[in-house]
């Protein structure tokens, strides 16, 4: 078999999204999407016909401007969503850091909230047993281990979040946009942690609008555009070919504003 | 792997998020309340005396009772347990819907969490059950040790009835709704502070034969009032019916849980 060198293999995948838009204010309109059936469902493709293979061990990065279906087609790769036509596999496991500290509860204190997500992120109770002392050391939160979360500044729940999600070494990690929080230093040390990952084989999917930051950890990149894959392949081709079109369109606005 | 290992295998591997979730219920109840746990108990045998004053002085109870905080209290803590279930599971998947967005988790896992949880504060509250039992001085016999039973028999069925409640939640909001006047109705027909015998006859045939909660309550009373064990209607009834709405909550649930994201 071929394909199985391919760790993640989307093939022609397209998904499907409820707007549910409430646009309904009288009977007659209430009437009428009721005999169409678009009351609570209206259709609409955020990814359409997208392939993707990547290799073990590669850096993708993905980039494109709002709404264009990235952090939706992550989460098909990560099994939140189910794609309405293609197929999705995935030959590993995966650390989707979507979300930082999904499951942490307000009213819980760190200490609790760290064997919450971890399970939700499925590890036992006992390997958190185990890991517990890292995760403090990393998160750096000191005296605050038993206050409950929802005393917590911004920056520290996401720094809880991330030492949680990266501590264990996934074949897959999948990250969204989650690095733009925390300050500088913790930046600086969420990047090396995320580099070491890379350099010991971890697979990554990154999305980000600061196309430095791709350029810099990703070796491939794929552009998305109203859900359509416009581009795939090295990251520089591919980011120059971004940049350029973002610079045409501004100075097109420049145009018209004189 | 077969598909039912995989499940099995799944299933081990969040087996503690249930447990963590559980806990979190219990945990955040009472939190920062000065009593704590001890409202598990306390609440339960207020609303007794409560309900036992209006009652007795009010209504007529029907003097064939013989205790009737005794009997009062088993019914209410029995279907106390299944509207505060099937309430919480209803909303599981919609409560939980900002999480189920970001991260993959088996869905009914939220779902089994809240009845389990309810099913904790459940156990507690037989704290009030045993201090009604002493203070009214009531015989024990050692049929109360079979009322393990029913309560597996009523965990089924309110998973059942949860799992069936949160999928058609999520499609349809109304549910919710309608559901508060569903247990009410359901609570006037269930004999929990009336005996059976005071409904009319074609009512009562009724109750017999349909209501599901009828099955339990009459189980716990046998066991626990009345010294003995359950007549075989009853007690096999109570199995088939908690088998039956646990495999059609289930089915449901399986069948409708990829759309569900699309929904929440």
């Amino acid at each position: 078999m071929k394909d199985k060198e391919y760790i993640i293999d989307v093939d022609h995948v397209t998904i499907r999204f409820n707007k549910s838009r409430q646009g309904v204010d009288n009977l007659k309109e209430y009437v009428i999407h009721m005999l169409k059936r678009e009351l609570l469902f209206q259709e609409f493709l955020a990814v359409k016909d997208v392939s993707l293979k990547v290799k073990r061990g590669e850096a993708w990065g993905l980039i494109g401007t709002n709404g264009s279906g990235k952090s939706t087609l992550l989460k098909a790769i990560s099994g939140i969503m189910k794609p309405y036509k293609g197929t999705i596999t995935i030959r590993g496991g995966i650390a989707p850091l979507i979300e930082l500290g999904a499951g942490f509860d307000a009213n819980l204190t760190a200490r609790e909230n760290i064997f919450m997500n971890g399970a939700v992120l499925g590890h036992s109770e006992k390997f958190m047993q185990e890991h517990f002392d890292d995760i403090v050391d990393f998160a750096d939160i000191g005296d605050f281990l038993d206050s409950p979360i929802k005393n917590y500044s911004s920056g520290m729940k996401a720094r809880l979040g991330f030492s949680v999600a990266t501590m264990v070494k996934p074949d897959i990690l999948i990250v969204d946009e989650v690095l733009a929080v925390g300050d500088f230093l913790f930046r600086k040390k969420c990047q090396k942690r995320m580099q070491e990952m890379l350099s010991g084989g971890t697979t990554l999917l990154f999305v980000s609008h600061n196309l430095e930051q791709v350029r810099d950890l990703c070796d491939h990149a794929l552009w998305l555009d109203k859900g359509e894959a416009v581009m795939s392949g090295g990251v520089h081709e591919v980011c120059d070919a971004y940049q350029e079109l973002e610079h045409d369109i501004n100075a097109a606005k420049k145009k018209k504003k004189r | 792997m077969s598909i039912w290992q995989e499940r099995v295998h799944v299933f081990f591997q969040y087996k503690d998020l249930l447990k963590q979730l559980v806990k979190r219920d219990v945990k955040l109840k009472y939190r920062r309340s000065v009593l704590g746990y001890v409202w598990s108990i306390l609440n339960p045998l207020l609303i007794m005396i409560i309900m036992t004053l209006v009652f007795s002085n009010m209504f007529d109870r029907g003097k064939s009772i013989v205790n009737y905080p005794v009997y009062l209290i088993t019914g209410r803590t029995i279907f106390e347990f299944m509207t505060s279930s099937t309430n919480a599971a209803m909303r599981s998947i919609i409560g939980n819907g900002a999480l189920l967005k970001k991260c993959y988790v088996p869905k009914y896992i939220f779902t089994l969490a809240k009845v389990t949880s309810s099913l904790v504060d459940f156990v507690f509250s037989l704290g009030a059950l045993v201090i009604v039992m002493i203070c009214t001085r009531a015989s024990v016999t050692p049929y109360i040790l079979c009322t393990p039973l029913v309560m597996i028999q009523l965990y089924l069925f309110c998973c059942g009835l949860g799992f069936l409640l949160a999928s058609m939640n999520v499609f349809f909001r109304d549910v919710q709704h309608i559901y508060k006047a569903v247990t009410t109705a359901w609570m006037y027909l269930t004999p929990i502070f009336y005996p059976i015998q005071q409904l009319p006859e074609n009512i009562r045939f009724f109750v017999k034969g349909f209501n599901p909660m009828y099955y339990y309550v009459a189980q716990f009373r046998d066991m626990v009032c009345n010294g003995q064990f359950p007549g075989p209607r009853i007690f096999w009834g109570g199995w088939l019916i908690a088998v039956v709405m646990f495999a059609i909550g289930i089915t449901v649930f399986k069948k409708s849980q990829d759309k569900f994201i699309l929904y929440i």
